[in-house]
């Protein structure tokens, strides 16, 4: 099966090592990720501070990149949530592209859901080692509702021990641009999150959305913690 | 006491709240508390999302209908027997109630919470004509007593703990120091017992105004609140137009909800349902009852695209779970209402020029809608606020011109990738001129993007 593979920005940028861990994991499961060449960003920085103009720009590149039939898989499940939900209401007064955005969010999989719904990857046995505690980001919980399929893949994994987080779904802090805009309120949150991490005794902690795992990975520095931040898919992949 | 608007200065307000240790940890201990008893009292409760659906629907026709349930309560009620005041602003407001009292010569006022007249900052205006103004709810109690205003709708003493009231009860009251809270409860309560007695007019809020009745109903825990509608001989009360429920038909749904968003509680000790004053027979109840019903932008707000924010009950359950309210407190929002409802009603209510920081004060996480038991779009109204506040030109020229700039990189895989490599080799110097804040906080990009290593 096709898959289009979206990076997304920071996955892009910063951390592609999770973007070819995510590509590994498809493979595994039988997908043939493509990486449209021509993608840039999901066009939620703008759209989040309130900036209409520049989001639609972005996202009107996206479904020209990411135009067809083909399933969307995303290891952001804030990206995903953009293109599901918030993708519409830019184009609510264009009805060729809204016809294209809502398709476009009934194809778009953020990473576990794919891997748990069409790959049941949970069922494979997978590899893990040492002892993983989970960050639930905000959008991918609460706006895609993706609550358990993270979980499920952990839990699964021969050889690592799962440890939950208390408050696991309490937001880190990252915000998007409020990192940038509220910079004291959002390490405070980090700092807060990174506590919480310590205090699960976990080696390894995880999650699907970079964004806040950067934003974690900055207040356990700052902490002076050894605990090693990864993303989902890396951690899932280094058994394969 | 008058309180100017800080919300221009969120963000420093937040950097002092963050060094409060005593306030980071009250703020702390009591969301959490508030979080996990919310929690508890929903849990038995098997239709809770249809009960939403319902309450949701009730407060959408309200919104809807607005005049004309405002018209029905004002009938209504006159026809109880109260006498209505209607109010386009928060002076108009205060200065009905100051002449209602100073006509009927009275000047001990005893009061009850009411975030409305907080909103029309009523207290330093009776004070101003020389009355007596003291507030009966126990958190109210003592941030009067402290000079401050609440810093949550439900709670306003939130942020401060036992040793602090403790402190403060010695210092002002003359009172052998404790920090037991049974003890400081009692301490209040002898010295208000003796002001409700010799009041001469009680002020009081209200949750809900049934439009069929003409029924003020009023929920409350600590008995002041009947103490300050009953007791004295002049009772008036003061609520926004929006507070109105179509029927007193409607109330058990709303029952249901709120006291359990708000505090936990299955029930609130106290529901009182007043309609009109008191009649031949009666054995309680104010001789004379009059109500302002207070509008201050609220009509304006029904027509624009905020307006789902009017169905808010009030109940604070998204400031409890609000990771930015949890971590800085309401002061630091700078306006009588805090947290995610504050941040939208302040922002319409007192105009984007006085407050636009605040619409950047949500992380967008949604604990809010989650949470939210009439189903307030809290985090849509939050970034509706955030185009307008663009679309007005209060945003910073130069993320303004960044954003124009991300705009044309995001449309353009060329300019992108550029712009990820220039990204990469300046970003020593983007670290040092683009805000340290940021940059600080950001690992380098890598030296091969996620575009560059697949085929």
């Amino acid at each position: 099966m096709k898959v289009l593979l979206f990076g997304t920005c920071l996955v892009d940028t910063f951390f592609p090592e999770a973007g070819e861990a995510t590509v590994r994991l498809l493979r595994r499961f039988g997908a043939e990720p493509v990486f449209p060449k021509g993608q840039t960003c999901c066009g939620q920085p703008a759209f989040n501070a309130g900036y209409e103009a520049p989001a639609r720009a972005a996202a009107e590149h996206f479904l020209w990149e990411f135009d067809g039939d083909d399933p969307i898989v995303t290891p952001s499940g804030s990206c995903a949530a953009m293109v599901r939900h918030h993708y519409p209401w830019l184009f609510r007064g264009d009805p060729k592209r809204l016809a294209k955005a809502k398709r476009a969010g009934e194809r778009i999989y953020e990473l576990t859901q794919f891997l748990v719904h069409v790959a049941k990857a949970h069922e494979a046995g997978l590899r893990g080692k040492g002892t993983i505690t989970y960050h639930a980001s905000c959008h991918l919980t609460r706006s895609l509702g993706v609550r358990e399929e993270p979980l499920m893949l952990l839990s699964s994994l021969k050889g690592a021990t799962f440890l939950p987080m208390p408050d696991a779904a309490r937001c880190c802090g990252f915000g998007g641009t409020f990192m940038a805009k509220l910079p004291e309120i959002s390490l405070a949150l980090a700092d807060e999150k990174a506590a919480s991490i310590e205090a699960t005794g976990a080696d390894t902690v995880t999650g699907c959305d970079s964004g806040c795992l950067m934003n974690i990975a900055d207040a356990m520095r700052r902490r002076g913690t050894k605990i090693r931040v990864a993303h989902i898919a890396q951690v899932l992949a280094e058994g394969l | 006491m008058t309180h100017e608007q800080t919300s221009l200065a969120f963000r420093e307000n937040t950097v002092r709240a963050l060094e409060d240790s005593a306030l980071r940890a009250a703020m702390k201990q009591a969301a959490d508390t508030f979080g996990t008893k919310r929690a508890d009292a929903f849990a038995p409760v098997a239709d809770l999302e249809a009960l939403r659906d319902r309450a949701s629907a009730i407060r959408e026709d309200v919104l809807a209908n607005l005049p004309m349930y405002v018209d029905r309560f004002v009938a209504s009620a006159t026809r109880a027997g109260a006498v209505v005041h209607r109010a386009n602003d928060a002076a108009t407001a205060r200065e009905i109630i100051r002449k209602i009292l100073a006509d009927r010569g009275a000047h001990r006022i005893v009061k009850g919470k009411s975030m409305v007249s907080e909103e029309v900052d009523l207290n330093s205006h009776l004070e101003a004509a020389g009355m007596e103004v003291v507030e009966t709810d126990l958190g109210e109690y003592i941030i009067q007593m402290e000079g401050e205003t609440p810093s949550h709708i439900i709670v306003p003493a939130i942020h401060k703990n036992r040793r602090q009231v403790g402190r403060l009860f010695a210092d002002r009251l003359g009172v052998p120091y404790t920090e037991d809270p049974q003890a400081l409860t009692k301490i209040a309560r002898k010295a208000l017992r003796e002001k409700f007695l010799s009041a001469d007019a009680g002020v009081s809020g209200a949750n809900f105004a049934a439009a069929d009745t003409g029924s003020l109903v009023l929920v409350t825990n600590e008995g002041n609140g009947r103490m300050v509608t009953t007791v004295p001989p002049l009772h008036v009360a003061i609520l926004s137009i929006e507070k109105m429920l179509p029927s007193l038909a409607d109330l058990p749904a709303f029952l249901r909800l709120l006291p359990r968003s708000a505090t936990g509680q299955t029930i609130t000790s106290y529901v009182s349902v007043i309609t009109g004053p008191r009649k031949a027979g009666d054995a309680t109840g104010a001789k004379e009852l009059h109500i302002v019903l207070l509008d201050n932008g609220r009509t304006e707000i029904l027509a624009g695209e905020s307006r789902d924010i009017l169905k808010c009950i009030r109940c604070g359950a998204c400031m409890n779970v609000c990771p930015v309210y949890r971590a800085v407190g309401g002061h630091a929002y700078g306006w009588t209402y805090p947290g995610p409802m504050g941040i939208v009603l302040t922002t319409l209510l007192t105009g984007m020029k006085k407050s636009h920081p605040l619409v950047d004060a949500s992380t967008l996480c949604g604990a809010c809608v989650e949470v939210c038991p009439v189903r307030v779009p809290l985090a849509e109204l939050i970034l509706g606020l955030r185009q307008r506040k663009v679309r007005e030109g209060f945003s910073d020229p130069k993320e303004m011109r960044g954003m124009a700039l991300f705009g044309k990189a995001a449309a353009s895989p060329t300019l992108f990738a550029l712009g990820q490599r220039l990204a990469g080799a300046f970003w020593p110097v983007v670290r040092a001129l683009g805000g340290k804040d940021v940059a600080g906080r950001m690992p380098a990009p890598s030296k091969t993007s996620l575009r560059r290593r697949l085929p």
